[in-house]
């Protein structure tokens, strides 16, 4: 391999390749064309990738809801339809039995789900949102951006069943002044005065509560609503290496045994996995990564295989200088050798530049959807990706090399002088 | 230096055969000028191929300065190209996208002479064929005989022991091919060993030696007192 760091080697290489410019060009087009597209194409896929990484970021990725429905099946001497309500308990027996769940934050709410919402007043103006009483867990589960100065509920909060709330940015806009601070403010849920402690900013991306919802202390909640242990619906977070389907069958089941209902009852507790949903999402990146993968490596063969076909026509042209060059002495590993390492140069340099022409662009798109609300963030290719691409193009350039090298080394000197 | 016994060669075409060279016997000492003779068809180019190890023999048996030509694979052939012998072509036969020097300058190259040896040498054997001044030129740029001179420095740059001339003044007029022949004979001068293929008398008269080949044999084998191409030029 001694001859590939022998200057004159690359002279040689150099002198035939920049003979013919118009041929080398549309050569190199080609290679660099499939090369662009296919880090174009992973990089956008990777920039989607980002993107719904960003947008699940605000929630847990394993996580799930669970509330009650009503039975369809009688069971253990209960008639069929009996309403079901889950319980503080039952949130308790969940963390205890299943391993797997790493936060459980019981959520009681009006407002939604049918039931009315709250009739809020301050001063003059007035308006009617959801209510959630809430403990402070629920925040590992779902993040609640607060704005300055403003925090979520807290235990202390819980423990002494604070009147105070936090209320959502809509509520915000619609009950204050512009340039009013409502944190230390008092409002009116219902009949009772609350602190407002924090304005919770909407989740870009994925968020389970809308910028109407106002949460206050679920044991204030209890107080208020006279609600005893009963709870409106669970939000689970899994561990992030379970699987969350099984997970939300085993709690479905456990459910199931504690509120006596049929083992078969599927419809007894309602369920929605975002987990499963997140799955989903990303099952869709990675297929795009792995078509954008596919595609970018089929073109790239198809641009290889043009240089290895127009190769194949300048040895045909070439044959006259390849018959001379042996008969001054080539031998035909020396012929065989320029050859495939025109072909492989040749490759290198269109994919260097394919490679440098995509990274160029997938920076334009990033500057350019920057700003926009669509989940995409930092196209980017993996390096392995790129080396692996460069690999790629050399083997290939060598194995389409040895396509024409080997022809030019199968016609006979004495042939290729001959041909007029 | 050469030593040919009993030569057959034949090229088969389809079914038939086609009995090109019948039994050649021929030998050149050094310093030779020898110019084969013979119409189209004769088989002249054939035994300088045959010569050029470009193509392979059937039977008998070919010496070149000692060294016995058989059985070569390409890669041994293409080093004993490289080691012995000098092509000159009709139709010159230079790299169009090389300069002058750098023609001159390739069988150097699958020498492995050094870079700079092998540019000062290329200088040298240009300055010897008088295109010294033309060595940074493509062959576009040269004359017919300009080319056929580079292309004979080119031949003599890796210093063969044989010359081979195959019609080297076939693309030419008289005038360019009396100044060719008269660079070929000043080489020759120089004890170089020089076989050259020609059907025009007057080339094979500026040689020393006429070899007449007919339908495969050597007809005639003479020695010819030289014509100097000098008084023409």
């Amino acid at each position: 391999m001694g001859f590939l760091f022998d200057r004159n080697t690359w002279q040689e290489i150099f002198g035939s390749i920049s003979k013919n410019r118009t041929r080398t060009i549309i050569t190199v087009i080609g290679v660099l064309w499939g090369i662009f597209i296919y880090i174009a194409l992973s990089g956008a896929a990777k920039g989607l990738d980002n993107g719904f990484d960003k947008v699940f970021k605000t929630v847990a990725i394993n996580s799930m809801f669970v509330w009650a429905q009503s039975t369809s099946m009688p069971y253990d001497g209960f008639k069929t339809g009996r309403p079901l309500q889950l319980k503080l308990e039952d949130v308790k027996t969940i963390q205890n039995r299943i391993p797997e769940v790493q936060y459980i934050a019981p959520r009681i709410t009006q407002g939604q789900f049918g039931s009315e919402p709250v009739y809020t007043v301050r001063g003059q103006k007035y308006g009617s949102y959801v209510l959630n009483g809430d403990y402070p867990i629920y925040t590992k589960i779902s993040t609640k951006k607060i704005y300055d100065g403003g925090r979520f509920i807290n235990q202390e909060d819980i423990d002494q069943a604070r009147k105070v709330i936090v209320i959502g940015e809509r509520v915000e806009q619609e009950l204050y002044n512009k340039d009013e601070n409502p944190v230390g403010t008092w409002i009116r849920v219902g009949s009772v005065y609350f602190q407002v402690i924090g304005v919770h900013k909407l989740a870009q991306g994925v968020s389970f509560d809308s910028d109407s919802a106002m949460f206050i202390p679920f044991t204030t909640y209890q107080k208020l609503y006279n609600s005893g242990d009963n709870i409106g619906y669970m939000c689970i977070a899994a561990y992030d290496d379970v699987d969350v389907v099984q997970v939300e069958k085993d709690i479905k089941t456990l459910l199931r045994n504690i509120h006596r209902v049929d083992p078969k009852d599927e419809r007894a507790f309602g369920s929605f996995n975002l987990g499963e949903a997140f799955s989903k999402t990303m099952g869709f990146a990675d297929g795009l990564t792995f078509m954008s993968l596919v595609v970018g490596i089929a073109t790239i063969l198809a641009g290889v295989i043009g240089i290895g076909n127009i190769l194949l026509i300048s040895v045909k042209e070439r044959t006259k200088e390849l018959g001379v060059r042996r008969a001054l002495g080539a031998t035909p590993a020396e012929v065989r050798n320029q050859i495939v390492m025109e072909s492989v140069f040749l490759t290198v340099i269109a994919g260097i530049l394919g490679i440098i022409l995509g990274a160029g662009v997938l920076a334009l798109i990033n500057s350019l959807t920057k700003d926009i609300d669509f989940p995409y963030t930092n196209p980017t290719v993996p390096i392995p990706y790129v080396i692996g691409a460069l690999v790629i193009m050399v083997v290939l350039g060598t194995l389409i090399g040895l396509i024409p090298a080997q022809r030019a080394v199968s016609i006979r000197p004495i042939e290729a002088l001959r041909e007029e | 230096m050469i030593q040919i016994k009993d030569l057959h060669k034949s090229y088969k075409m389809g079914k038939n055969s086609l009995h090109v060279l019948k039994g050649i016997n021929f030998n050149v000492e050094e310093g030779e000028l020898v110019a084969i003779m013979g119409s189209s068809g004769s088989g002249k180019s054939t035994l300088l191929n045959i010569l050029g190890m470009l193509d392979e023999l059937d039977e008998g048996s070919y010496t070149l300065d000692g060294v016995p030509i058989k059985n070569l694979n390409e890669t041994k052939a293409a080093q004993y190209r490289n080691k012995f012998l000098g092509f000159v072509f009709q139709s010159f036969n230079l790299i169009n996208y090389k300069s002058a020097a750098e023609n001159v300058a390739l069988p150097l190259y699958y020498q492995k002479v050094p870079r700079k040896e092998r540019q000062e040498k290329a200088l040298k054997y240009l300055a010897q064929v008088g295109l010294k001044e033309w060595a940074n030129h493509l062959p576009s740029e040269l004359s017919g005989g300009q080319k056929q001179r580079v292309a004979i420095a080119r031949a003599m740059a890796a210093e063969p022991k044989v010359l081979l001339a195959d019609e080297p003044t076939g693309a030419l007029d008289s005038t360019t091919s009396y100044e060719v022949m008269d660079l070929i004979q000043k080489i020759n001068d120089q004890g170089n060993t020089i076989l050259i293929v020609t059907h025009e008398p007057d080339i094979a008269d500026m040689c020393k030696r006429i070899v007449h080949l007919k339908d495969g044999v050597i007809i005639e084998d003479k020695k010819i007192e030289q014509v100097r191409a000098a008084k023409y030029v």
